[in-house]
């Protein structure tokens, strides 16, 4: 998926896309998280030659944690943060006139919930990010959060990068990191209440006042595209 | 102005017990130690970073960065705005070198949709981005000099800053927030003459580069002040994140420019080598830095030499959705490394998006660093760990 390809050329050839592209080195990696932590492994996906998604199970977050920082070298910590998977009950918001004629302005019943790579269970999950500078490979873990306890342990005695990014990840989806060792606001004012991040949080600003630049824009001559129909009455 | 509603009172002990909150290792104990709040208003601080440092005498006990004055919430954004409405918020990240906070989620949306851009656009691609480094670490060594009292180099660097804005200037139209990386290529191409100007603006910067070398550099009195201070092991700095010239200070030879370039830059094509620095103190950091900007300078100077011809712009559809997937692209930024993992559902607007800053981590290793330090060594640390506030509180 590297080679280049140019306007011309719109679809890679059939044999190209016949056989499915295999990645040893990560597979290998699958079978030493395997190995480990056992049945901790949930889920895992490949995309070949570019990355890897493995899912675990909250109980393993930080056994898998140490694994990977001291067996297979993954010393450098990249980040770590929530997804809170449900669909937005408020669509694009105001900001698209679009979604107000479709959906209208009152909250919406969402979509069914689907998560991404390696899978999920639950609305929320954890994702981490840790990289090896020796072998130059990565890998993002997730971890489920059961609704009625979000709570997961905190890696910070392994990471000690992980500190900052808990305390966001605390204030911004309401987790709870165990044996962090300062679970205070990062960013959010002490008394701040909501978690932002949460999809069914919803952007304020433009419920105080909609977006003006959509009557802006001007619709282009001889276009019959929807935009410039839309403008106006916002 | 209105008089403050809290007293003098409540805010001293509200800051004292914000310090005396922080859990930070501490190595040794005082009966009273005495609370120092540096900034958020602080010509240490390039913008509004608050430090809370508890001190016994002159040396530090604790330090407790407070970021979040600057915080605007860019990933709860990222969820209401099309795919090319993000790179306008985006340039807002690290806003001295713009042009290189695009990037990496033009490539991560890229790598969703698997469209590339054309050569001549990652050619141009990589120039800009290295331009914005330049223009970028230009700053950060005038204004290292500046924060350690040698007021000098901080004019020399603002002069010769204007010269790479201009070129950026001149392509983009913004000195400051381009806004020019499109997904599948570039809004436009280089305008007529510019390579030569370029390359006489390269020229510039190996003397500006020389220029502060002996100025600054190579400079007693800063060398006294740098070297062996805010000594960063390299396993701790890896573990807290740190990247860029910051672990390459540590003698960590890892460079994603040179590694793993994400396809769409064209670092290959180029000669050119990645300086690290065995002692992980202030002054390597700010050696490395030095360096790097001279390497940046090789890289634009070669493959000025040798941009393809042809179109800047692959063929996307107008209305750019892109498809189910997930994906994560790091860059080398001018600041370390920076990253956006972009979760897509086939919309024209991202599903989450998280940006990885490089700043973030860089930042959080200070109360680390500075326990034990004293008071104007907390400055050269900040000074030589080079952040942005836009950076931590993206």
């Amino acid at each position: 998926m590297n080679q280049l390809s140019s306007a011309d050329t719109e679809a890679p050839p059939a044999d190209q896309q016949a056989e499915a592209p295999r990645d040893e080195r990560r597979e290998a990696l699958i079978s030493l998280f395997s190995a480990e932590i056992g049945d901790a492994v949930v889920g895992t996906h490949i995309r070949a030659g570019d990355d890897l998604w493995i899912r675990i199970t909250r109980e393993a977050w930080l056994e898998t944690a140490r694994f990977a920082q001291q067996r297979l070298r993954m010393d450098f910590f990249d980040f770590l943060s929530g997804i809170d998977w449900r669909p937005s009950p408020y669509g694009r918001d105001m900001d698209s006139q679009e979604d107000i004629v479709v959906h209208g302005t009152e909250p919406k019943e969402p979509p069914a919930m689907a998560t991404g790579y390696a899978g999920g269970d639950t609305r929320f999950q954890v994702f981490a990010r840790v990289f090896s500078t020796a072998s130059h490979e990565g890998v993002t873990l997730k971890a489920d959060l059961p609704d009625d306890d979000l709570s997961i342990d905190s890696w910070v005695p392994v990471y000690a990068g992980a500190n900052w990014h808990e305390r966001e990840c605390h204030e911004m989806y309401g987790f709870t990191f165990n044996g962090h060792p300062y679970p205070v606001n990062l960013y959010l004012p002490g008394d701040f209440e909501g978690f932002p991040l949460r999809k069914d949080f919803p952007l304020l600003a433009r419920r105080v006042k909609p977006w003006p630049g959509i009557v802006d824009v001007e619709p282009m001559p001889g276009s019959d595209d929807d935009e410039g129909a839309e403008g106006g009455d916002s | 102005m209105a008089a403050p509603t809290v007293p003098e009172s409540k805010q001293l002990q509200y800051i004292s017990q914000q310090a005396a909150d922080s859990r930070v290792n501490v190595e040794f104990e005082t009966e009273d130690g005495m609370t120092l709040n540096i900034g958020p208003q602080h010509p240490a601080t390039h913008g509004t970073l608050r430090i809370i440092t508890r001190l016994d005498g002159e040396q530090v006990i604790s330090c407790e960065p407070v970021p979040g004055y600057m915080h605007r919430g860019y990933e709860k954004l990222t969820e209401v705005r099309t795919y090319p409405q993000v790179t306008t918020l985006i340039n807002r990240i690290d806003w001295l070198g713009s042009f290189a906070n695009e990037v990496p989620f033009i490539l991560a949306a890229e790598k969703l949709m698997e469209i590339e851009a054309p050569p001549r656009a990652r050619y141009i691609r990589t120039i800009l981005f290295e331009l914005s480094r330049m223009a970028n670490i230009v700053l950060f060594l005038g204004d290292l000099g500046a924060q350690l009292g040698g007021v000098t180099a901080v004019f020399y660097a603002f002069r010769d800053r204007e010269f790479v804005l201009n070129q950026i200037e001149a392509v983009t139209g913004g000195r400051f927030h381009p806004n020019f990386d499109r997904i599948g290529g570039l809004k436009d191409d280089l305008p007529k003459g510019w390579i030569a100007e370029t390359k006489k603006c390269m020229t510039r910067v190996h003397d500006f580069c020389d220029e502060l070398e002996d100025l600054l550099i190579g400079n007693e009195i800063f060398q006294a002040r740098t070297r062996g201070i805010g000594v960063i092991p390299a396993n701790v700095g890896l573990s807290y994140g740190l990247s860029g010239a910051n672990i390459r200070g540590s003698g960590v030879d890892w460079d994603i420019r040179r590694d793993h370039c994400p396809p769409g830059l064209v670092y290959d094509k180029a000669d050119w080598k990645v300086c690290t620095h065995p002692d992980g103190d202030s002054f390597s950091r700010s050696w490395v830095r030095l360096q790097e900007v001279r390497e940046s300078a090789k890289i634009v100077d070669q493959l000025l030499d040798s941009v393809p011809s042809g179109p800047v712009m692959a063929k996307v559809p107008r209305i750019i959705k892109v498809p189910e997937g997930e994906a994560y692209v790091a860059t080398e930024n001018p600041l370390g490394q920076m990253g956006y993992y972009v979760i897509s559902k086939g919309d024209l607007v991202p599903f989450r998006v998280k940006i990885r800053s490089a700043s973030f981590n860089n930042v959080s290793i200070v109360p680390w660093v500075t326990r034990g330090v004293f008071v104007p060594d907390v400055i050269t640390i900040l000074a030589s760990l080079y952040f942005i506030l836009g950076d931590i509180d993206r």
